[in-house]
């Protein structure tokens, strides 16, 4: 499992959009970019490292305070923009590191801040707007809640620099008393409990997973084929409903989320008992 | 995670069914079902291993009291014979209300 | 003056932190009208547990239960904060999702259906990880359907608290209720003194966790709608008003200009005194301000 270096985002946001820089204004941890996409203009969206960030714990890729806010206004936009129009895509781009861990971030209420980033993009996406997730890299835990998590679809390339968890390996094992190797063992044979993307696409949340030659140095035959992918999740999105019941009804989660989907019918049966 | 059965004769059917308790950190939880027949099964998943014979003994000194045909389940995180005592006894006193 | 929390009212008040999930549950509702779906009968536990070791709970930590609450119909999602930390699992995430679903649907059939959702919770299962993990986006989506139709309002009365990624969905709420000894955050102390150090968090100064996550202090910055002592009247009567309330004409996590402007004006070079919140961040942000 590679080491989380925070340039990947980067590298995907400016092979997707030619530039990687934030809107005026905006810290230089978030990049905010419409380019085309298919026949479309889509926003896209990433957070970055900014060792100068005014937070001294949310320099290194983290999503803080700044990131949430500014997320979540810059997805707005769209929304208010698009109210009585087609209402164009938006693209996540995820490597993050996690959320911020500090004093100010509790302090100054991250926890709302994250749920603003989040109703931003949950709201878009039940407003009408294809939300895509490409995770190009690191997506964990509350960051990735706040920053790609509300998404219609999600892609994540096939690679041991990806990797979707809900806590990192040394932190998870210190929680649960566990070394790291007994936790590894563990992750082997509960796909759940996984660092591996391909366990993680086993669960059904993924619409795809993408092969690419170079995740770090993209070709231009590589960007192409991510972009291909893209159109399609985005056709793919329209063509469903805006909530998030696709996830449930994946052939995975008919494999691995049986539990889920029998809570489900049940819970609805005994809700219409008298 | 060790999983113990017992079986100890009854007389009657117990009234109705009850649950009790949490699985918490030394504490366990209790569901107790109406069965039908003279026997009463105890089911025990505890992740403490090797305490059956302390389990036995609690169970023994519980049904030499309690004569109700039952389904017992028990789920424990390492609770004591103590506690265990106790949640059986809840499990009845609601059963009989 | 004497401070109202210590007089004869502390010693004949009914605890709420003292009740387990169910009977916080059972509590919060019209008499005689509320029964627990999915129950420890049902035997709906999680699949992973017992693989690992763990003992499972019959319901998976989560009692969900339908009835009334002031008259009106309400689904009650109420997380058990003793059975593995009250973290969510696949089974429990589903039991809340679903349920504010139902009540989503019941709602745009024309029968408003509030969901009053529990919160002694650490956030993932660390153990089921990823399901955990995608139960907390699939319920904050089902949180902004129905908080359309219908308030979905969150209560932490502690011991546990609200942590990790169920932070979130209290973010998202259309009311939070907490007491004074429960803390709300997205990071608990411990995890930010590991990330990075005892000097950024020392997680042993008790006073100064509960001076950033504690209920009064979410309170008096704007940040929750109520703070109720830890007696159950009182719980229920905060409850049953919010319940009476409904939608509200704006959810606190819209606010992104408000909020957003309010980051922008802090002054970073340094740590702050929780205290000093108070006075930046008054009233004016809540959705219902005072109680």
């Amino acid at each position: 499992m590679s080491e989380f270096t925070g340039i990947r985002g980067t590298v995907w946001f400016r092979a997707l959009t030619g530039q990687a820089s934030p809107l005026p204004g905006d810290p230089k941890s978030v990049l905010t970019s419409d380019a085309p996409i298919g026949k479309e203009q889509a926003r896209f969206l990433c957070v970055v490292p900014d060792p100068h960030g005014r937070f001294p714990c949310a320099r290194h890729g983290e999503v803080g305070l700044e990131e949430a806010y500014t997320l979540a206004t810059r997805v707005r936009e769209v929304i208010d923009e698009s109210k009585n129009t087609n209402k164009r895509p938006i693209v996540a781009i995820v490597d993050a590191k996690s959320q911020a861990y500090g004093r100010r971030e509790e302090t100054a209420a991250i926890f709302l801040a994250a749920a603003a980033a989040a109703d931003a993009y949950g709201s878009a996406r039940l407003a009408g707007h294809p939300v895509i997730t490409l995770v190009v890299g690191q997506a964990l835990s509350g960051g990735f809640l706040m920053h790609g998590y509300q998404a219609n679809r999600i892609l994540a390339f096939d690679d041991e620099g990806v990797m979707i968890h809900a806590m990192h390996k040394a932190a998870a094992a210190r929680v649960t008393l566990r070394s790291v190797a007994e936790l590894e063992e563990l992750a082997k044979k509960i796909a759940p409990m996984s660092y591996d993307i391909r366990d993680y696409a086993k669960l059904g949340l993924l619409y795809k997973l993408l092969h690419v030659e170079n995740p770090e140095k993209p070709s231009a035959e590589d960007i192409r084929n991510v972009q291909n992918e893209l159109v399609g999740a985005i056709a793919n999105a329209r063509s469903g409903p805006v909530d998030l019941r696709n996830r449930l009804e994946s052939k995975g989660a008919q494999e691995m989320r049986k539990a889920s989907l029998l809570v489900r019918s049940k819970l609805e049966a005994q809700w219409q008992e008298a | 995670m060790e999983q113990i059965e017992l079986n100890y004769p009854a007389k009657r059917k117990a009234p109705k069914r009850a649950h009790v308790g949490v699985v918490g950190s030394g504490d366990m939880e209790v569901l107790l079902e109406p069965a039908e027949g003279t026997v009463a099964r105890v089911f025990i998943r505890t992740s403490v291993d090797g305490f059956g014979a302390s389990w036995k003994a609690v169970l023994d000194r519980f049904f030499a009291k309690y004569d109700g045909a039952a389904r017992i389940q028990i789920n424990d995180a390492g609770g004591t014979p103590g506690i265990a005592q106790l949640r059986l006894e809840q499990a009845v006193e609601v059963s009989e209300q | 003056m004497t401070d109202k929390r210590y007089g004869a009212n502390f010693i004949h008040r009914q605890s709420f932190i003292e009740l387990d999930a169910r009977e916080r549950a059972t509590a919060l509702f019209d008499a005689g009208t509320s029964r627990e779906l999915l129950g420890p009968f049902d035997r709906v536990e999680s699949p992973w547990l017992a693989m690992q070791g763990v003992t499972p709970q019959e319901d998976d930590g989560c009692v969900v239960m339908k009835g009334k609450i002031a008259g009106q119909a309400a689904v009650v999602v109420a997380l058990e904060g003793a059975f593995q930390g009250g973290s969510m699992g696949e089974v429990s995430g589903e039991k809340m999702t679903a349920a504010l679903d139902l009540a989503y649907a019941d709602s745009k059939k024309g029968i408003p259906t509030s969901a009053v959702i529990l919160l002694e919770t650490g956030g993932v299962r660390l153990q089921e990880a990823n399901l955990g993990l995608a139960a907390i986006a699939e319920l904050m989506g089902s949180i902004l359907l129905l908080r359309k139709y219908a308030p979905v309002i969150c209560l932490s009365a502690g011991t546990v608290g609200c942590f990790g990624g169920m932070s979130l969905a209290a973010g998202l709420a259309s009311y939070v209720v907490m007491t004074r000894e429960a803390r709300l955050g997205l990071n608990g102390p411990e995890v930010i003194e590991q990330e990075n150090g005892i000097d950024e968090f020392d997680s042993s100064d008790h006073a100064l966790v509960w001076a950033i996550d504690g209920g009064e202090q979410r309170f008096a910055t704007g940040l929750i709608d109520a703070l109720v002592e830890d007696d159950t009247p009182q719980v229920v009567d905060a409850i049953r008003r919010f319940v009476g309330k409904g939608v509200p004409a704006v959810h606190r996590s819209t606010q992104v200009e408000l909020f957003r402007s309010r980051i922008k004006a802090l002054d970073t070079s340094r740590q702050w005194e929780p205290n000093e919140l108070r006075t930046l961040w008054t009233a004016k942000s809540a959705t219902e301000g005072k109680q």
